[in-house]
């Protein structure tokens, strides 16, 4: 299973794109995140999950709630046009190197 | 341990940096570039022509099933010295990117690792942002298409 989903694909999502706009002005719980849409909650949680583990949101704890705020550092990332080209190259040279690891010479 | 891939892309010149550790000896790393099977998996297209030496050249071909060209880039090589430097030229065919000249330096860090610097030169600054803003703009797409999967399996 693959859980480490990569940026473009979570902002792929309309729904996902609401919540950061929503949260951008000010960090929320799920609960209140939640309130904003028609979809089911669970579905909701999923999405707040999604977009945390890109590190577009991070949780912030405030006594027994936990809220959702942008996470600058990840939005940054979003933003900053060369890191699909740093990526693309990235993957190409992990590539590289892992059948380089396994290279037997011809004859 | 991770190596990551560094770019430096200074705002306004019409150059880039690409700098990579490899967790490989220089000689296996150089071999990358010199044996037309790693770079066709490498590059994810076929290799149609690979002449590694001095005025030597290169052709690149990717087709679909149907024999439709996707993508064909192709350029000449001015410097091929194994375990230390190749100097070539980079053409897209059919893009408007223009020729771009790639100098490739390949040093020895440990005996089992190694380094390898991209110099990249573009045509002009605004090219080279262009070039840059590709897999951006593919990501985009690719979000595009997602949305339109996800939109068409509802109707």
């Amino acid at each position: 299973m693959l859980l480490r989903r990569d940026v473009f694909q979570a902002i792929a999502e309309p729904t996902r794109r609401a919540i950061l706009l929503l949260v951008a002005s000010q960090a929320m719980t799920a609960g209140a995140i939640a309130a904003n849409f028609d979809t089911a909650r669970p579905t909701v949680s999923k999405h707040l999950q999604i977009l945390t583990e890109c590190e577009l949101l991070e949780q912030k704890q405030s006594g027994r709630e936990i809220y959702y705020q942008i996470n600058a550092k990840g939005m940054k990332e979003v933003s900053d046009f060369i890191e699909p080209f740093r990526n693309m190259w990235d993957d190409r040279f992990n590539k590289l190197e892992a059948i380089m690891k396994t290279y037997k010479p011809k004859k | 341990m991770e190596r990551k891939t560094k770019i430096d892309a200074e705002e306004g010149k019409q150059d880039l940096l690409i700098t990579r550790e490899f967790d490989l000896p220089l000689e296996l790393l150089f071999k990358a570039y010199e044996d037309p099977e790693v770079v066709s998996q490498v590059m994810g297209t076929k290799v149609v022509k690979f002449e590694s030496k001095k005025h030597g050249s290169y052709q690149y071909e990717t087709t679909d099933e149907k024999g439709n060209v996707l993508f064909k880039a192709n350029g000449a090589i001015h410097e091929f010295s194994p375990n230390k430097k190749i100097t070539r030229t980079f053409e897209m065919e059919n893009t408007p990117f223009g020729v771009q000249l790639e100098v490739y330096e390949f040093e020895k860090l440990t005996d089992s690792t190694s380094k390898l610097t991209m110099h990249v030169i573009y045509e002009s600054p605004a090219l080279r942002d262009q070039v840059l803003k590709l897999p951006f703009a593919q990501g985009i797409n690719m979000a595009h298409n997602r949305i339109q999967d996800i939109m068409s399996k509802l109707k």
